[in-house]
This record gives C-alpha cells, structure tokens and sequence, in this order.
C-alpha cells in the first residue's frame, strides 16, 4: 500500500466512525492499517497531522488523534 | 486581601518554609506579566478546589505549536467567568539544560520571555526535569515557541504519549563517582530522537535517565523505563593509607555531611563493614578488603571513605528496563537487563537497544500501558528473546524470585516427543 492510500484509508476509516467516536490513540490507527509496521503508520498519522488532516488531544500524559475539527475543539472551551 | 478571599491557602504560608502561594503572591504584586489576572485568579480557582475537593481544570485539550505534538498541554478552567485570568491556562514544558546548569542571565531571559507571552509563573522543575511554564493562552504559543527557539536556542520538552524529555546527573562536570560522560549521552539521545521527543510515537510515555553512578542523584531505576545507570567491571581501587586515615579520624566519613551532631568515633566495623549488604568487605584493624565479585554496587562504603575508595577503572553503564510510577499496575522499579555496556559516544549499542525494545513496545502494548507493565504481562524471558540477549543470574534480584523458566521445544534434545517404551523401560508406572 502506498502511503496516499494508506492515508485515504484512514482518513475514511475515522469518518465511518466519526458520529460514534472523535479521538483515537495511535495503536487504534496500527489496526486501520495492519499490514504496515507501527513505526511506519506513526510517521504517516503525524504528517497528516502537518497536513493539517488530523490533529492531536492530549491530556498532558496521553495523546489521542482525531480528524481536524472533529470532536471538542479549542473555541468551544468556553461554552458551558 | 486581593481579589480573592484564601484561608486556606494563607495558612500554606505559616511556617518555616517556603511557600509556592507566597511566590504567586509575588507575582501578583510585582510581576510584569502579560496576563495580568492569571496569578490572582489562580489563587482564587486553588481555594475553590479546596473548598469543593475537587479540581476546577478541564482535562487536556488540541492546543499545541506547529508540527510538535508535545511540549504543550492544554488547560482550561471549569469557571472561566469566576476566574477570567484563568480560563486558559496551558502548560509549557521546556527541555531544561543537561543536568540543570544555568547562567543566571539565562535564566532571566527565560522568564522575561514568559512575562511578555505568559502568566510568568513557573515551576523549576517538572517530575521529568523540564521548566515549566505555567499559564498561557493560545494566542501567545506560537509566538512564545518561535522567539524561544529562534532568541534563547531552547526548545520544548516533551508530553503525551512521547518520549519524555531525557534528564542526566551533574555527571562527570562535578561529581568523581560518575562512571560515563551522562551530559554526553543525555545530549545526544536527545538529538538522535528528536521525532519521538516532539510527536507522539508510543503507547503511552516514555522515560530514559543517565545515572552517573549506583547513587542515582537523577533516580533513574525509580522514574524512566530505560534507567542507564553508571558501573565499573573491575575492582573498588583502595588506598590503604586513607583508609587508616579515615580510622584513626585525620578524614571526616561521608566528608563530613553528618558532622552536626556528636555521633562518637568513626568506627569501621560498625559504619562501613557490618552495613555491606553483602558481606564482602573485612577490616582486620590494618588492611581493608573487598571481594569484588560479591559486590553489588550499594556504593555506601565508597560514599562513606570517598577519598579511601574509589570506583573502578573500567567503567560504563548497567542497563534496566522498566521502572514507572502507578497507572495500570503498582509502582515498580527497573530491572537489570544489561549488566554492562560500554558508554562511549555515538552510544552506537545503546541506541541499537532501546530501538528493539521500541518496535516491541509499539506493536505489543496496548494504550498507556507502560514498557514495565509489558514486561509483567509478557514475562521477562520474552523481552530478553526481543532485545536478543540471554538469561544471566545477575538479572535476578534474588534466588528463586522467578523460578518459572519454561524450556522452548526446539531447546531441548528430542524436542516433546519420548518413546514410552523406552521410558516405561527405566520408568515403572
């Protein structure tokens, strides 16, 4: 699989589940793509995040992934 | 009293010591903070979680600076219009210098930097070792991450499902126990895995300390899942002469850190000998003697005649694997994995190492279990088949603390399968 399919894959993959769930840890996208090695996968999920095609949630001590605007996003912070 | 009424935290000023609500204090009276209400209105959120015994922080958030996902955390206020000041708060976790040495102008540039972009308070230093600033807004990390890296050549540490922001001892800068360069190897796995410190690569974080020596002033074999941890291979070196020094009280023991109190004469047997926790050390009132074999780097009797024993000639790193404070399990400690290894720059061995273990943690692990807790659920014999290394006493705390090592088929001669008769032959039913 070529890395443009690979991130068509996932791409749709998040957006078939995206009414169910809006962030994802990284081991959940190693399952979109099995036959690729985790360190591969690692590097795509974080271009797509340059891309600005995904982006990041982090706790602080965990980081999650999820489409861009998808989810609770910063200017929502204030919302009550 | 300022804006906020705080008993509770006025009565964390009372007493000998420090006080962090002073310090904000402070920063309220006479910073010159970009953010003018942040230090008050966080006193203000403390005392209400006090109050209520529970906190007022939401969990996390998508903020970060472009093309780094770490270093930045996300914080907001669950009563932002009780605490405006506060209602966005995030976190910035700088990449403190090796071993924490400092200018002092450095340093003010630091925090003149986060007056200008942030609420000015900080946090010297984070559990990791990093700076951390505390209190900013969205608005101010770009603008903050590019003068901090372009202007003061500093960047940021690490967070998240990362590799966290590596930390070293003061080394051989200062310290005569140290047995390899760890500023060097703290520097360069900094440099080397500049992707994982900056996006998220793991199941969960990820920790490496350098320990100059057994002391573990950066007590790497309790925080880091790769504590490397300074070691010699060959004997203690023992100057006879200061050892009788030491006896007959011309030298203070342990340089005189224990010196306030009247604890008598300095006596050998007692305070050296009698504490080996192996028993390998005897003084027969001229010579001191240590089997070295036995020794197991407790480092007490160098640390008590440091000017009559010295650390060996042959010097470089024990390799441990997997200590990590309480999530999914207890709290644990590394274990021994490699006893030795050489600690010479690019540190080409080590870098070899920790890779295995990544691809292994990376594909075995499920979400935020630690190398640690992988190592439990998976056994040790499995690691050691993954870091291609074999089993060796030394990786054992203690007889029969693991008894359970199992045989693999193709390790055992006929593999599982026997002839019955020709066991029934010798064997009766």
């Amino acid at each position: 699989m070529t890395e443009e399919e690979a991130k068509k894959l996932i791409l749709e993959t998040l957006q078939g589940k995206s009414k169910a769930k809006s962030k994802f840890y990284l081991k959940d996208f190693y399952a979109i793509i099995p036959d690729m090695k985790p360190r591969e996968v690692k590097n795509i999920v974080n271009r797509m995040v340059s891309e600005s095609l995904l982006e990041y949630w982090s706790s602080g001590s965990t980081t999650l992934i999820g489409l861009k605007g998808m989810g609770k996003q910063h200017s929502e912070e204030d919302e009550a | 009293m300022g804006k906020h009424n705080t008993p509770m935290l006025d009565e964390l000023e009372k007493g000998p010591w420090p006080s962090f609500v002073s310090d904000i204090k402070q920063q309220v009276e006479n910073g010159k903070q970009i953010l003018k209400d942040a230090p008050e209105d966080l006193l203000g959120v403390m005392e209400l979680s006090y109050d209520d015994k529970v906190t007022h922080w939401k969990h996390g958030g998508i903020v970060g600076v472009f093309g780094y996902g770490g270093g930045i955390i996300g914080r907001y206020c669950d009563q932002p219009k009780m605490f405006p000041g506060v209602a966005h708060f995030h976190t910035v976790r700088v990449n403190q210098p090796s071993s924490k040495f400092y200018t002092a102008k450095y340093l003010r540039s630091l925090c003149d930097l986060w007056e200008r972009h942030g609420s000015g308070l900080t946090n010297m230093h984070g559990s990791t070792g990093d700076i951390v600033f505390l209190g900013t807004t969205t608005d101010h990390l770009e603008p903050l991450f590019f003068e901090m890296t372009h202007e003061l050549n500093q960047d940021l540490g690490g967070s998240g499902s990362n590799l966290r922001t590596p930390s070293a001892c003061l080394g051989q800068s200062r310290c005569e126990f140290a047995c390899y360069d760890t500023q060097e190897a703290c520097d360069n796995m900094t440099h080397q895995y500049q992707d994982e410190l900056h996006r998220p690569a793991f199941p969960y974080k990820f920790k490496f300390k350098f320990d100059g020596c057994p002391n573990g002033c950066v007590a790497s074999i309790a925080r880091s899942d790769m504590s490397v941890i300074g070691t010699w291979r060959d004997d203690i070196r023992i100057d006879q002469a200061a050892v009788k020094a030491y006896v007959g009280g011309e030298f203070a023991p342990n340089a005189g850190a224990y010196s306030g109190r009247d604890w008598g004469k300095f006596d050998i047997q007692k305070e050296v000998i009698d504490l080996c926790p192996t028993g390998c050390m005897c003084w027969d009132g001229s010579k001191l003697e240590i089997n070295n074999k036995e020794c197991v780097r407790c480092m007490h009797c160098l640390n008590v005649m440091p000017r009559a024993l010295r650390k060996g000639l042959e010097t470089g790193a024990s390799v441990l694997f997997g200590a990590k404070a309480p999530i999914l399990e207890g709290a644990q400690m590394s274990t021994l994995t490699v006893p030795f290894l050489p600690m010479e720059s690019p540190f080409s061995e080590l870098k070899e190492l920790i890779e295995k273990v990544w691809d292994w943690w990376m594909e075995e692990g499920k979400n935020r279990e630690r190398l640690g807790e992988l190592i439990q659920r998976k056994s040790f014999q499995e690691f050691l088949r993954v870091i291609e290394l074999g089993p060796d006493p030394r990786m054992v705390d203690e007889p029969r603390s693991n008894p359970y090592i199992f045989w693999k088929e193709e390790e055992v001669e006929g593999g599982w399968t026997r002839d019955i008769d020709a066991f029934r032959a010798k064997h009766q039913r």
